[in-house]
């Protein structure tokens, strides 16, 4: 293969040109300048390349060297994933803070996994058989938590040759060699894969099994099923990325990929600090056990942000190859969009709306297609979930990127600025939020509510409607005028929102809600509604009701009932409805 | 060392910039001296090169000069400033050169003002309580160390008084020692700038402080160098020097107009009302410098402040700066009408790190929920105060009634301090029970039985 080497002639922030360069292919990995700043290249025009330089151009010059490397950008897959932290082209920060320090200085170069370290290897298949690409070859107990199963690279198939014993290896050591049609590939326990191309299964499938989060209003609500995509769209301040990690730390995904996309550092730093506290509520470990971050934040350089959600979207694939459950955050796509733009910009293309370019939706299109439940290559099951922050601009969500989002996604947790400022968290509207997945995980929920889910969650989502039309009226005639039973209704829908919908994310009950919490504590609430209107009816007020001791306590059962003692809950609601009787006798 | 390299004549000048044709060697983002035909020298950058041309960034402006009598010098080294402790106590322009007639501070090291990203695996996560003295901000938006927390106010609001009171009594309970402050004007007027001095001067903060000076009559480019200049020194004392720097930026919405000036005379395909798509990661390359680092003492925190124009909190200026800061403390115009001072709104304003911030061993247990009760009851009475405007008093129940009192009562009591009165965090605390007590127990469902029995007064 002959590397191809031209000059740079313009510079233009991330964007560089260079002449005497044809035969370089398009998304082809370039070393820019004397510093080998890594590039990749966006537009070939005769012997012109455009290249989109993933750091800082300072100090590039025009003459400078701009050289192929014959390769896609790719990402490293294999064990020394979990438990990383990289920046937006898989480059380890760990590694590169040891190496340069605090700051992070251009043209430094790390492998991606770590090639000294050994891992155990347990060969599943035995020499002589017979493998196709997606094919497991062995396994390595990468954490305590995750197996990690070693993948044929999907583009190989063949006679197995050779496979390595059982005993400790470096990712560099060749475990296994297949031959197909008189060539021989060497295997090692990782491969490379281009980012922009999803990785191939063998069949996609329907999802069915709702991501349990531990969110009430998510999981009662508006659900997301395993290999669903979701939408978080709110303004600044309302809740996106911490909605992010609560999933990215309770859901029940076996893996948890999460981006940083142009975002805090403090906020990488937080997941950094508390994944390795938190545990996970199944096994008990250390949630960073499952956890690989992607950290591209908003003063590391644009282009490498928008590789960023590939290079995440490819690792997660690669976990769902291996037959896992992986939710996916992206935190925000809008500051992706953004760095399209941009790059767009000094590409001087045509803009669309708002100065994006025309590619914006075929480009979100693309990554939430990556979403899936499939058929793996290897037979097993595995799924992609996408959840991904959408930051619009001035809290509308009209705008572009939100729009075009929209079109891909089949749930929308819409958060809305007044709840977030009167702290009502998680800010989530039930009113403009939508899950399409309610139908496809409906069953798995009524097997798990004595059937119940569905009748349920219509029920509390129309007091909730209702509430919200009683206020038109208590606008024009004040709340004293409204007829005894809609008072109530108002009483019970300001009982489901500060004891249900709201939940607090920093208090330690409150944070996880198991499926049996959200469905006992959800049925207290109709219960207590159901007796309460039959007091209604026998005269007794709204407010009388209202003022019982017990009611204002009912809205603290999320922080006071661990998710071990929901029986708790029962025991409570017959004292409340004790209560509403002892009125009725009075 | 490399040589530099000298041309005469520009092709061009549009705005700020000038195209210099016929270069080589020239690097992106270099340093460049610009002499006009009377011999004055100005500095400027290299903001692209295109095939021999090079577009230059003139910081103290074009007018004056010519195309054919300009000499154009590249440096070959992107632009620095000495650094040094002996800076705190002087007045610097927007390049880091003294203002203040006196000599050159002696010269600790130079540093590139762009600066480098802070890894993000390096940085240690803001939890010390800084007790500003204000009521509003320590109850209900704490400030930690390491926080970027901004001001969002409006033309003719008391955000220079604001931002001058939290500078003066800005402590860390149980230290000895205070803040360095940095003091960043872009664009503002003399008056003002003048205040800031006066205010620093009379409260014995300037010796420990260092201010960078680019006015509203200072050339526009050298607007956008300022912040990166202070934060650069602000980054030298921090973690080189273990100092606790604040560090306060006024103000950001003349910044943001400098950039969008350069941005079309650059012809760049605008964004939203006419700022360019990478003002998002402009302010981030400046808001994002706040911080601390493991193993290092120092720290950095950032408060901007910001004029909303028409007072719109979607404007892209305080939208953006949204995005990036750890919260936005709100100043409101009608609170301000209404005569309380400071007139901060808390609801849209926030304060994310400060839930590490407070609670058990760093301020009070209760402190956590009694702030969301109030945000609750607050915007409760919010409410119910434009519905009695409507349907008067007499339609609304007993309950919200109490609503009502507390509002009024929490904006006159709670609120409400002198410019000059420190309070502490008890103090902030006790009043904040007192104006809870105005509402009926049963209300408090935001508060754990527990903390209502020590602190709910009965009537
Ligand atoms: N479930 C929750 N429980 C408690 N507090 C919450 C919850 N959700 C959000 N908050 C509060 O809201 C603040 C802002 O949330 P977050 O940082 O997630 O907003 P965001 O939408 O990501 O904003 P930005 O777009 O600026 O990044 C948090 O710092 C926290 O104080
Ligand atoms: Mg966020």
């Amino acid at each position: 293969m002959s590397i191809i080497s031209g000059k740079i002639i313009k510079i233009s922030g991330p964007v560089v040109q260079a002449e005497g360069v044809s035969g370089l292919k398009m998304h082809e990995l370039t070393m820019v300048g004397d510093m080998e700043l890594i590039g990749e290249v966006v537009r070939i025009e005769g012997d012109i390349a455009t290249v989109q330089v993933y750091e800082d151009t300072g100090g590039l010059k025009p003459g400078e060297k701009v050289t192929g490397s014959g390769l896609p950008l790719a990402v490293e897959l294999g064990p020394g994933l979990l438990e990383g932290i990289f920046d937006g082209i898989q480059r380890p920060l760990n590694v590169i803070k040891e190496m340069t320090g605090d700051f992070i200085p251009r043209g430094v170069k790390a492998n991606s996994l770590n090639r000294e370290k050994k891992w155990h290897f347990v060969p599943t298949k035995a020499r002589g058989e017979m493998v196709t690409g997606g094919e497991i070859l062995g396994t390595v107990k990468e954490t305590p938590l995750i197996e990690h199963r070693i993948l044929v690279p999907p583009n190989v198939s063949g006679v197995l040759d050779y496979i390595i014993k059982e005993g400790d290896y470096t990712i560099e050591e060749i475990v296994a060699k297949v031959t197909k049609d008189g060539t021989t590939k060497d295997l090692k326990m990782y491969h490379r894969w281009p980012v922009r191309e999803p990785r191939p299964y063998l069949e996609r499938l329907e999802p069915y099994e709702p991501l349990i989060t531990g969110q009430r209003i998510i999981d009662m609500f508006f659900p997301v099923a395993k290999g669903g995509a979701i939408a978080i769209p709110g303004g600044f301040g309302t809740g996106k990325t911490i909605t992010s990690h609560q999933l990215a730390a309770w859901s029940d995904s076996e893996i948890i990929v999460y981006i940083g996309c142009g975002e805090r550092g403090n906020e990488m730093t937080e997941v950094l600090l508390t994944f390795p506290e938190w545990r996970d509520p199944k096994s008990g470990r250390p949630l960073m056990e499952r956890t690989v971050l992607i950290a591209n934040t908003s003063n590391m350089p644009v282009s490498a942000r928008e590789a960023s959600v590939y290079t995440g979207i490819t690792i997660a694939e690669y976990f769902r190859d291996m037959g896992y459950n992986v939710a996916l955050m992206a935190d925000s796509t809008s500051r992706w969009a953004e760095a399209l733009r941009e790059i767009s910009g000094r590409l001087e293309e045509m803009p669309a709306e708002e100065g994006y370019p025309s590619y914006l939706s075929s480009r979100l299109g693309e990554f939430y297609e990556r979403a899936g439940r499939a058929k793996t290559l290897n037979g097993k099951y595995g799924s992609a979930t996408i959840i991904g922050a959408v930051s619009p601009p001035g809290g509308d969500f009209s705008e572009p990127v939100t729009v075009h989002t929209k079109r891909f996604v089949r749930g929308f947790w819409a958060l809305d600025s007044n709840l977030a400022s009167m702290r009502h968290y998680p800010a989530i509207n039930w009113l403009t939020s939508y899950s399409d997945y309610v139908d496809y995980v409906e069953k798995w929920w009524n097997s798990h509510t004595e059937g119940k889910w569905k009748e349920m969650r219509i029920r509390a989502l129309d007091i909730l409607k209702k509430e919200d039309e009683l206020k038109e009226i208590i606008r024009l005639i004040g709340p004293e005028a409204l007829p005894e039973p809609e008072k109530l209704i108002m009483e019970v829908a300001r009982l489901l929102r500060e004891g249900f919908l709201q939940q607090n994310a920093y208090d330690p009950i409150d944070t996880y809600s198991s499926p049996e919490k959200q469905f006992k504590l959800l049925t207290a609430m109709l219960t207590f509604y159901d007796e309460a209107s039959k007091a209604v009816s026998k005269g007794i007020t709204a407010s009388k009701i209202a003022a019982l001791p017990s009611v204002a306590d009912m809205a603290k059962l999320r922080m006071s009932i661990e998710n071990e003692k929901v029986a708790e809950i029962d025991i409570f609601l017959n004292k409340v409805l004790d209560e509403i009787h002892k009125l009725e006798a009075s | 060392m490399q040589i530099s390299m000298e041309y005469r004549g520009v092709a061009k000048i549009s705005g700020p910039l000038i195209f210099v044709e016929g270069i080589s060697n020239v690097g992106y983002d270099e340093l460049v001296e610009i002499k006009s035909e009377d011999g004055v020298v100005r500095k400027g950058r290299v903001l692209e090169i295109n095939r021999g041309v090079a577009a230059v960034e003139v910081f103290e402006g074009t007018s004056g000069l010519s195309t054919t009598k300009t000499s154009v010098k590249f440096l070959g080294k992107p632009l620095t400033i000495a650094v040094s402790t002996e800076m705190l106590g002087r007045i610097f322009n927007g390049i880091g050169e003294p203002m203040d007639g006196g000599p050159p501070p002696f010269t600790e090291d130079y540093r590139d003002v762009n600066g480098l990203p802070m890894n993000p695996y390096s940085r240690d996560y803001p939890t010390q309580f800084i007790q500003t003295g204000v009521s509003a901000i320590d109850g209900m938006d704490t400030l930690v160390r390491g926080q970027k927390l901004p001001l969002f106010s409006g033309s003719g609001l008391p955000h220079n008084l604001i931002a001058t009171q939290i500078a003066r009594q800005a402590t860390i309970v149980g230290e000895e020692t205070g803040f360095a402050v940095i003091f960043v004007a872009m664009g503002i007027k003399h008056d003002e700038a003048s205040f800031f001095k006066r205010s620093f001067e009379e409260s014995g903060a300037l010796k420990n402080s260092a201010i960078f000076l680019n006015l509203a009559d200072d050339p526009p480019v050298e607007r956008l160098v300022t912040p990166r200049s202070a934060l650069t020194l602000a980054e030298y004392l921090a973690f080189e020097q273990d100092l606790h720097v604040l560090v306060i930026l006024t103000d950001m919405t003349n910044y943001a107009e400098a950039l969008r000036e350069i941005s079309a005379a650059r012809e760049e395909v605008p964004s939203r009302k006419g700022y360019p798509g990478y003002l998002y990661s402009d302010f981030a390359s400046i808001y994002e410098r706040a911080g601390r680092i493991k193993g290092r003492k120092g720290s950095i925190t950032q408060m901007p402040v910001l004029t909303m124009p028409n007072d719109d909190i979607t404007h892209p200026i305080p939208d953006l700066t949204g995005y990036i800061t750890e919260g936005q403390i709100v100043i409101d115009r009608d609170l301000h009408r209404r005569g309380i001072y400071p007139p901060i709104n808390i609801l849209p304003s926030l304060s994310r790190l400060m839930k590490d911030g407070i609670g058990k061993g760093k301020t009070r247990e209760d402190h956590a929920p009694v702030a969301s009760q109030l945000y609750s009851a607050y915007a409760r009475a919010q409410d119910l105060r434009s519905l009695s405007t409507i349907i008067g008093e007499e339609g609304l129940t007993d309950k919200d009634r109490d609503y009502l009192r507390f509002g009024e009562d929490f904006e006159k009591r709670f609120l409400s301090q002198r410019f000059d009165e420190n309070r502490s965090l008890d103090t902030t605390l006790g009043l904040a029970w007192k104006e809870l007590s105005l509402l009926q127990e049963s209300e408090l469902t935001r508060i754990a039985d527990k903390f209502i029995k020590m602190y709910y007064q009965h009537p």
